[in-house]
């Protein structure tokens, strides 16, 4: 995994393990860019999707990723009470039941951060695709 | 299934990939994966690991996080001075810069490992690995890994802790679960430290601080505690050894050994 020892906010460094993430599904399917990284983030996963936005050109700069489209799939706050066993959406910084407004609740959605998809481009069949090299080791 | 590029193909979604299905290749040559991992599983994997070597030392670890200047490095002085002669103790010490707090621990006559993390706000389970290399576990009851004074990133990374305690200084104002919930979501036990100060910043609610966190569905429990009058210190102590005891009694060496294999 490449080291973060020198950056300024953690966004940065979740963005280089998702990059990492990304080469490797790249290199195991011999796909020469990728086109579309779609990640699944909630509110309380303490990463600021803005920011995720921002360092993705940096992290990516470089990689096969290189230009790739970043897609953000907000997830809603959503709460089950452990009373009356309601879902229904929270504040991330409340998360009591909406139905009853008792606090022993249990998370249903909202601190997820996930790489939910990739998109690959492969150079014998799209021949408008810009040729990268896919690093060996990172 | 690949066990190494994350591209989880399940008998639940294998069905996607066939010929028809949502994300077979198409004839531009456009190939969509269906992942499914957390973006943070290389730093979860090295967590898991450290979180085995601990279990095989039957060694205790607690993070300890706060803003900066809320008084970890205070407590942990009283912390180490209370139970000197009843459990062995080492510190691991996240800071941008200087070894300052690891020297305070040191003074103290307990082993600590100093991080300095140039300009990242946060320690991740690689960090706490190599800090490692640099430290005996044999003999330790406590490990304690002062986290980077910060209020948001730390929450974000599991470094192999057994519990996160989360210091609340009275000076913060009572209202910092609600206004930072990732972190106080994480805590197993609020430390409201610098209680001394209550009878001046009587603005500070201890009830209130207590409100914010369960509202976060969080039913730690709170303790009013001063490292400089020792007000509470006592109430933290008896947790620390019944934290110890429960692992004791709920970890045994094979699934210690369990721990491990499933970490590599």
């Amino acid at each position: 995994m490449t080291r973060c020892w020198l950056k300024p906010m953690h966004e940065l460094a979740v963005c280089q393990a998702l990059i990492e993430q990304v080469e490797g599904i790249a290199r195991e399917r011999l796909a020469q860019r990728v086109d579309t990284v779609c990640v699944s983030i909630g509110p309380l996963s303490g990463v600021e999707p803005r920011l995720l936005e921002q360092a993705f050109p940096v992290a990516s700069a470089g990689t096969v990723a290189d230009g790739a489209s970043l897609v953000l799939d907000c997830l809603p706050v959503r709460v089950r009470c452990q009373q009356c066993d309601q879902v229904t959406d929270a504040l991330p910084s409340r998360l009591v039941c909406g139905n009853c407004g008792d606090w022993h609740t249990e998370l249903v959605s909202g601190d997820e951060l996930i790489l939910s998809r990739v998109e690959l481009l492969q150079s014998d069949s799209d021949s408008d695709a810009p040729e990268h090299t896919v690093p060996e080791n990172t | 299934m690949c066990d190494t590029c994350g591209c989880n193909v399940t008998h639940g979604n294998a069905h996607l990939l066939r010929p028809g299905g949502r994300l077979e290749k198409t004839a531009e040559g456009r190939e969509a994966v269906s992942v499914l991992h957390g973006l943070l599983h290389e730093n979860d994997h090295a967590a898991a690991h450290n979180r085995g070597h601990f279990n095989r030392h039957n060694v205790l670890v607690v993070n300890l996080m706060s803003s900066p200047g809320a008084g970890k490095t205070a407590l942990l002085e009283a912390t180490i001075e209370a139970l000197d002669g009843e459990l062995r103790m080492a510190v691991i010490e996240g800071d941008l810069e200087t070894e300052n707090d690891a020297s305070r621990i040191r003074a103290r006559g307990v082993e600590a490992v100093q991080i300095t993390t140039g300009s990242a706000c946060h320690l991740d389970a690689h960090m706490v690995h190599d800090a490692l290399h640099h430290m005996s576990l044999d003999g330790l009851d406590i490990l304690f890994i002062e986290n980077v004074g910060n209020l948001v990133c730390p929450a974000s990374f599991d470094l192999g802790q057994h519990h996160n305690v989360t210091l609340l200084s009275v000076p913060e104002g009572d209202d910092k679960p609600a206004k930072y919930p990732v972190m106080f979501r994480a805590a197993d036990l609020m430390l409201l430290s610098k209680a001394d100060l209550l009878p001046v910043l009587d603005d500070f609610r201890p009830e209130n601080a207590r409100r914010h966190l369960q509202e976060l569905a969080n039913p730690a429990p709170v303790i009013e505690l001063s490292a400089k009058t020792g007000t509470g210190l006592d109430l933290w102590l008896e947790w620390l050894r019944e934290a110890i005891a429960q692992r004791t009694s709920s970890v045994t060496p094979t699934q210690a050994r369990d721990a491990t294999v499933a970490a590599t």
